[in-house]
């Protein structure tokens, strides 16, 4: 099950989170209260040109004595503090979410590691996968996630979610089969600018992992959706693709209508399965991505979970429910469900 | 004092009540275990193969054949096998030449890992009314695309694709040479390709005349022997394989006993009549790995660079970092051959003692080329064992590309697996030369039983693939999550990165 929202003002006029909250919360019959998050672009204006690194730590002590060596050993810290919270009743507090404003250092960049992404990927990989009690579930610039294990109310209650106000919004409201109660477990799931929402279940998860992997990725979160985001880094980010391609790599036109296109797309078409087999993701799956360029939903080849829809002006809606758009925007209009693959890319206005 | 006989490997018994003595068990057996005396078929079975051929064309079901008793004494070590073999070299002085794939009694790993299937949380897919994909290119392909803009704006490809073969299923036939071979078994088998989308290897006999019409399916393969190799025969082939090695005797060469060398045999060849034809063990032009680089890029410079060109290992010991050197070698596709390869004649202690299980081999194979970032240089074709579609199922999800059967295809033609190959006799028409041996195998009939195994194959991994939510081969290719391990070992299950089952 699982439900998911993705919003974009393309003139980045924000909104705060309260709708976003309220939309959320009317598709808990698709989640079971075991997890619940929230990304938003545009929040932290005050240090738009930082890393805004959200970590869970399990305790001040050792995790974060570690955490704070290895970011100064590649860079400055400009401002960190706890996330604010509020404590639930209904919400068990596990992890101390907290946040670092991060600038690595420009002299670090060298050899493998090409660009300040790379160090950022770099760090995430390494605390997630080797530090005890730490977890970064969030590294991208002027963006933030914040999610939990537990309804969506008591989520965004939890982290005040109505205080933030972003032009780009992505929701998740989770009925969790591989690894339920775990926070990082909950979506959006995040690296640098990519965050994904997503429902359903990758029966190719095992490929996409092998592949990612051979690029440096290491899946720590024991669930299959993390996979996605390093995908969309590597074909988009690193392999420069635009997004169209990206989502034709991930769920590619089946062989019988690449056979019937004209030749120049067929030969495009037909390098995209070849080069990118390994990127294909099969399985039921309907998903959201965001970066600091827009927003794309897409769902799988047979399009076995639902997506649809909705525009008002230069607000583009994308929900496994249209009752959920409509609790957000009672205007909206063109509400329609998109076709299996196809992608729906909502960017800004130039 | 004489060493005496070993005891006949096999008892064959003719229920004589049924028996309604129409001599086609004479007729049929071409190793002479029946005769007539008299009015009474008469059995010696001493020269018995166990090919089944007799057993198979009895109207009345009347003959049975069971393996003879041992009647040694029992003992753990001192197995039959291990006392015949030395009474055998202490007659002979000789190696002992074995046919067919290992016999040894090891465990299979393939019996040892378990597939999966969708439950509740997502949806299995039905291949009969969702679209299921298994075309499988093999060759060559880029690691990323690249984009160029036109002058008119426009956003165009500008990576451009190397040549692949487009496999329509996963399943190729591997090289069996004719001469080997008869020319039915070729020609059956080339029809099933052409028909089925998919390719054949010639192995290293040339490609006769016959064969032509099918060229666009046949890979060629230049071995140490180089027979049958000029530029014609290599611009004919879909593809073109150098084989270095092979799983059922790693480390040596081949040999065609001179009585398979007949007119057409050596004409094809291009060797004498009758004479042994001997492929030495090393390619006497390969002493390093930048030889063959160099053969390599010759035979696609003699081609024009407009065919992939795979080469073949045996698997042994060090096979991921081999492989990781042919991946660097302007190769398209590594095949490599697991240690329960066929062929017609290996000796015995190379069959089933030397190299790897194919299995262990695909898994660090795939995981050293994605180590180096070169798994996209090569396409990866297993084989040495696969005996269905569940072995072809495990050796995708370990991360090979594709899989070539040889002994599978034989059997659909009429192989019992008996073992005899070298000898020349085949009473299955197969591999043999004897023109009255060979009339026994139909081509029609061949190809139909050889495309319908293929077909079979084709179905039922679509189905084991619809049932694990997957509907493209790419999503099975190493997806090693969705296998588990049952009764392997720790060791094992790390080389092949799947965990044990229920975890």
């Amino acid at each position: 099950m699982c439900g998911i929202i993705g919003f974009i003002d393309k003139t980045k006029s924000p909104m705060d989170g309260s709708k976003i909250k309220a939309a959320l919360s009317l598709m808990n019959e698709r989640g079971s209260g075991d997890g619940a998050g929230y990304v938003a672009y545009g929040i932290y204006p005050d240090y738009a040109d930082c890393y805004a690194l959200h970590v869970f730590f399990d305790n001040m002590a050792e995790p974060k004595t570690k955490v704070d060596e290895i970011l100064h050993r590649w860079g400055t810290v400009v401002h960190q503090e706890e996330i604010p919270t509020v404590e639930q009743p209904g919400l068990k507090r596990v992890h101390i979410p907290w946040r670092y404003f991060f600038k690595p250092y420009d002299d670090m960049i060298g050899g493998k590691v090409g660009s300040e992404k790379d160090i950022i990927k770099h760090i995430v990989m390494e605390v997630n996968s080797s530090i005890d009690g730490a977890l970064v579930f969030s590294s991208g610039k002027n963006m933030g996630v914040f999610k939990a294990s537990g309804w969506p109310e008591d989520v965004a209650n939890f982290y005040r979610i109505e205080d933030y106000k972003g032009y780009i919004w992505l929701a998740h409201n989770r009925y969790p089969t591989n690894s339920p109660g775990w926070w990082g477990g909950a979506h959006p799931f995040n690296l640098l600018d990519w965050s994904v929402v997503h429902n359903g279940e990758i029966t190719s998860y095992g490929t996409n992992q092998r592949y990612v992997e051979g690029y440096g990725y290491k899946c720590t979160l024991l669930t299959d959706t993390e996979v996605v985001a390093y995908l969309f880094d590597l074909l988009g980010r690193q392999h420069e693709l635009p997004t169209e391609t990206v989502v034709k790599a991930l769920a590619p036109p089946f062989w019988d209508e690449i056979d019937r296109m004209p030749p120049a797309d067929e030969e495009l078409y037909r390098a995209i399965r070849l080069t990118y087999g390994s990127a294909l993701m099969n399985g039921p799956f309907a998903i959201v991505v965001a970066s600091s360029e827009g927003i794309v939903g897409f769902t799988d080849r047979i399009k076995l979970r639902p997506l649809v829809v909705g525009e008002n002006g230069d607000k583009l809606y994308i929900s496994s429910e249209e009752s959920a758009i409509r609790v957000i925007d009672p205007e909206v209009k063109n509400i329609r469900t998109p076709r299996a693959g196809e992608p729906i890319i909502g960017r800004f206005n130039a | 004092m004489s060493l005496g006989s070993i005891p006949p490997k096999y008892k064959v018994s003719i229920d004589r009540d049924q028996c309604m003595d129409c001599g086609r068990c004479i007729e049929n057996c071409s190793y002479g275990t029946f005769r007539r005396e008299g009015d009474k078929i008469l059995i010696q079975s001493r020269k018995c193969t166990g090919c089944l051929r007799c057993v198979s064309m009895c109207p009345r079901d009347a003959i049975s054949l069971t393996e003879n008793p041992v009647d040694y004494r029992s003992h753990p070590l001192w197995s039959r096998d291990a006392r015949e073999d030395i009474i055998k070299q202490a007659r002979s002085g000789k190696i002992i030449l074995a046919g067919m794939g290992n016999a040894s009694n090891l465990p299979s790993i393939f019996d040892r890992l378990l597939l999966d299937a969708c439950q509740v949380t997502n949806p299995s897919i039905d291949p009969l009314r969702e679209p299921m994909e298994l075309r499988t290119y093999i060759g060559k392909k880029p690691s990323r695309l690249e984009f160029k803009k036109t002058e008119a704006g426009d956003v165009e490809l500008a990576t451009k694709l190397a040549p692949n073969l487009k496999l329509e299923t996963p399943i190729m036939i591997g090289h069996m040479s004719y001469g080997a071979v008869s020319l039915n078994a070729h020609l059956s088998m080339a029809r099933a390709v052409s028909e089925t989308g998919t390719f054949m290897g010639t192995g290293e006999g040339g490609l006769h005349r016959k064969l032509y019409p099918y060229q666009d399916n046949m890979i060629v393969q230049v071995a140490s022997g180089r027979f049958g190799v000029n530029v014609d025969y290599l611009e004919r082939g879909a593809a073109i394989e150098i084989k270095i090695g092979q799983g059922a005797k790693p480390g040596i060469g081949g040999h065609l006993p001179g009585e398979k060398v007949s007119a057409e045999v050596s004409r094809t060849r291009m060797i004498p009549l009758g004479s042994d034809a001997i492929s030495p063990a090393p390619h006497h032009d390969i002493y390093s790995i930048e030889d063959l680089v160099q053969l390599v890029r010759s035979l696609k410079e003699a081609t024009e660079w407009k065919k992939p060109v795979f080469v073949k290992i045996a698997a042994v010991h060090n096979v991921a970092a081999i492989a990781a050197g042919i991946a660097r070698s302007s190769a398209d596709a590594v095949v490599i051959d697991g240690s329960r390869g066929g062929t017609g004649a290996a000796p015995k202690v190379f069959r089933d003692h030397v190299g790897i299980p194919i299995e262990g081999a695909i898994a660090s194979v795939d995981q050293k080329l994605r180590e180096q970032g070169t798994r996209n240089e090569v396409s990866i074709i297993a084989s040495g064992g696969i005996r269905n579609s569940a072995d072809l199922a495990k050796s995708i999800a370990l991360g090979a590309d594709a899989v070539y059967i040889g002994t599978a295809a034989l059997i659909a033609m009429g192989c019992r697996v008996c073992g005899n190959c070298y000898r020349g006799l085949c009473p299955w028409g197969i591999a043999t030369q004897r023109q009255d041996l060979v009339d026994r195998l139909d081509p029609d009939q061949g190809a139909r039983q050889v495309s319908n195994l293929i077909h079979a194959w084709t179905l039922e991994l679509s189905e084991l693939m619809g049932a694990a939510g997957i509907n493209s081969i790419e999503s099975m290719r190493g997806n090693r999550d969705r296998l588990r391990g049952y009764m392997l070992d720790e060791g094992i299950l790390e080389v092949l990165d799947v965990k044990t089952a229920g975890a």
